[in-house]
């Protein structure tokens, strides 16, 4: 789960770190309010989740008081990325010397919370990785210690000669430390963190992702939450056991278990097909998950086709026809189905779907195929 | 032999009374596992299957000797039993339990170093040793004992290899699904260097997917440590960025994780790549000749 800038630097305040002085604006008006009350030049940003804002115009400097609205006009509304803009943040100019990047996030390699940071800030972390990996620190956590006063320190002389500057750091990065554990964060970044004139580490930008995972002990987290429509469907096809992504293409897909969803959408592509959906209808019997999954991949009406492969080991092929039966008469499914099951009970799940009348396979390849042709044909 | 588990596999199943427990425990006591115990706190005394219950851990383990434990409960209490299970002395946990917090597996992870407790997922289907011990959710019936050692980070895919491995009269060794966590236990390397280490397997299958580098690091320990073939296959191709493909570990953030690059990694260190699941059994019928 992602929040807003304002959102993540509202949780650094709550910790003590020291942030831009900022207002969240939903109009011109409200925002030609806000630089007014926080004295100009102010910076215009769009506050979407999801990264490269910048560059799609989405952050201005606001000199003047004439530039206020039009910046604030500009950027409400705007698409970046497929998500319109509904709330910029007005926040205060300051002028700044360097640029520094830290973040927090979860290595996969030692099993521990990393400490990131860069005298590269503000690009893209991903772009230092990529062209000048060295400039990248990177401190593992001992999930024992925590993030120990001389951890801190080294991490800040690692950034900054002036001692003034490395107690601040190693003050913050303590805080930051503790925001991402007290939170079940995925990621914490201050990107830029930068040096004011008057010698103060400030914390420019902010980012927060969150652990799905624990979000059920997280409920001021998951307070936060702002799905889009996408992703709405995503969380209620999540509550009904059942995970869904929407695609671009016209063949629908049901799936039992990640995996083998990921290798039908590519074996899809590799045969010349477009995949519509992923769907994982996980690993219990439940026919009304079969029926579940049916309506949702039927919402698209970018269908043309469905694609069932199903490989049975906790989930029963039979119990998946008997679902698969009742949704055809519930739902009047009008478009070919194309139906692959393998496993436990696949023999009994066959039998049962031989009443249906529909085109069934034998491997997922063949399954593939057959939804293409099918898909062409309509 | 096999790895990890076999004959001498004396398990114990963490949250037995729950509804996966008692259903996979009969499952597995069936395929012919040891099932020696379960444990279901304030059940003590009780019995599934005609397997006995304990109230803890160290009690199961001090009645019946358990070496290896299977985890099926609930994700929020998945941490804690793998901390008991390693307290009280078992060598090898398998955590089923799927959706358990990231944070609570990091801290959990120094423990089971220190224990010298070697664990299996979360959020993993187990494993098995054809004809030996079961010990997972897998359909024992698809499995055929024979020399192949395969490892992957999905259920369901492996499912379906393993299907085509069997179809084509390829037997395997062990069979491990590790998992589709970030932070998870035994990976691709230990794996790679115990099937390296095992006389009875020949040839081993990576299934990988995206998200991670662990494949880019396999790639380069295979280069470094395993003589033995190794055929792999990726899942996700297609998979689009910035999309948690199901697995809370399949995701291609920034560019990084892609399935081309991990394909590309194996190739450049002679790991032959199936693109599709079916070419897997012609891959290792031309390498274990």
């Amino acid at each position: 789960m992602k929040i807003h800038e304002y959102q993540a630097k509202e949780i650094f305040s709550r910790y003590r770190i020291p942030v831009t002085n900022e207002i969240v604006c939903y109009t011109v008006a409200e925002a030609v309010a806000a630089a007014e009350k926080l004295g100009l030049p102010v910076v215009v940003k769009a506050q979407v989740l999801v990264g490269g804002r910048g560059k799609a115009g989405g952050v201005k400097l606001a000199r003047t008081a004439e530039e206020v609205p039009e910046m604030a006009g500009k950027i409400l509304g705007m698409d970046i990325k497929g998500y319109t803009v509904e709330k910029i943040l007005i926040a205060q100019g300051v002028k700044f010397s360097s640029e520094f990047y830290v973040g927090l996030t979860i290595d996969r390699n030692s099993k521990s919370v990393i400490f990131m940071a860069s005298s590269e800030g503000g690009v893209e972390i991903e772009e230092v990785a990529k062209e000048n990996p060295d400039a990248i620190h990177k401190f593992v956590i001992d999930p024992d210690l925590g993030m120990t006063p001389f951890l801190a320190r080294k991490i800040a002389f690692a950034l900054f000669s002036d001692f003034n500057l490395v107690k601040q750091g190693a003050d913050m990065f303590q805080k930051l430390y503790r925001i991402f554990m007290d939170t079940d964060s995925s990621l914490v970044e201050i990107n830029p963190l930068v040096i004011t004139e008057d010698g103060k580490l400030l914390a420019l930008d902010g980012k927060m992702n969150f652990d799905d995972n624990a979000l059920f002990r997280q409920p001021e987290v998951e307070a936060l939450n702002e799905p889009t429509e996408d992703e709405r469907k995503e969380i209620d096809a999540n509550e009904k056991g059942l995970t869904y992504i929407r695609l671009d293409g016209s063949i629908g897909c049901m799936v039992n278990g990640a995996g083998l969803a990921m290798a039908t959408l590519d074996l899809i592509k590799y045969f010349g097909g477009e995949p519509a959906n992923f769907l994982d209808i996980g690993g219990s019997s439940n026919p009304q998950k079969v029926i579940d999954a049916m309506n949702l991949i039927l919402s698209d009406k970018n269908v043309k086709v469905v694609m069932i492969n199903i490989f049975g080991g906790i989930t029963r092929c039979d119990d998946v026809a008997r679902g698969l039966i009742i949704a055809l008469e519930k739902l009047k499914v009008e478009i070919p189905i194309v139906v692959r099951l393998s496993g436990t009970n696949s023999k009994e799940g066959l039998e049962i779907l031989k009443q249906a009348n529909l085109p069934i396979v034998e491997t997922m390849s063949q399954a593939a195929q057959k939804a293409i042709e099918l898909c062409a044909q309509n | 032999m096999s790895i990890l588990v076999n004959q001498n596999t004396k398990l114990l199943v963490q949250g037995i009374t729950g509804r996966d427990g008692s259903f996979h425990a009969g499952k597995m006591k069936a395929y012919g596992t040891n099932v020696v115990a379960g444990v279901s706190p304030g059940k003590g005394g009780s019995a599934v299957d005609g397997i006995p219950v304990f109230n803890t851990v160290e009690q199961a383990v001090h009645a019946t000797g358990a070496n290896t434990s299977i985890i099926f409960v609930p994700a929020h209490l998945a941490a804690d039993a793998i901390l008991e299970a390693s307290e009280a002395g078992i060598e090898l946990v398998i955590a089923i339990s799927e959706g358990v917090p990231t944070l609570d597996m990091v801290k959990v992870m120094p423990y089971l170093t220190k224990r010298g407790t070697k664990l299996i997922g979360p959020n993993c289907p187990g494993l098995i040793s054809p004809d030996a011990a079961l010990v997972g959710i897998l359909p024992g019936n698809i499995f055929l004992k024979g020399n192949v050692g395969l490892m992957s980070r999905s259920g369901t895919l492996t499912y379906e290899m393993v299907y085509q491995l069997t179809s084509n009269g390829i037997g395997q060794s062990t069979c491990v699904g590790i998992g589709g966590d970030p932070v998870a236990g035994l990976y691709y390397l230990e794996l790679l260097q115990m099937f390296q280490d095992d006389p009875e397997t020949k040839a081993i299958v990576l299934i990988g997917e995206i998200g991670g580098d662990a494949e880019e690091r396999a790639a380069q320990y295979i280069q470094d440590h395993v003589t033995k073939p190794v055929v792999a296959f990726i899942a996700g191709q297609s998979a689009p960025p910035g999309k948690r493909m199901g697995h809370a570990g399949a995701i291609i953030s920034s560019g990084s994780g892609t399935a081309e690059e991990k394909i590309k990694a194996f190739e450049r260190v002679g790991v032959k790549v199936a693109k599709i699941p079916s070419e897997i059994p012609d891959l290792i019928k031309q390498v274990m000749s």
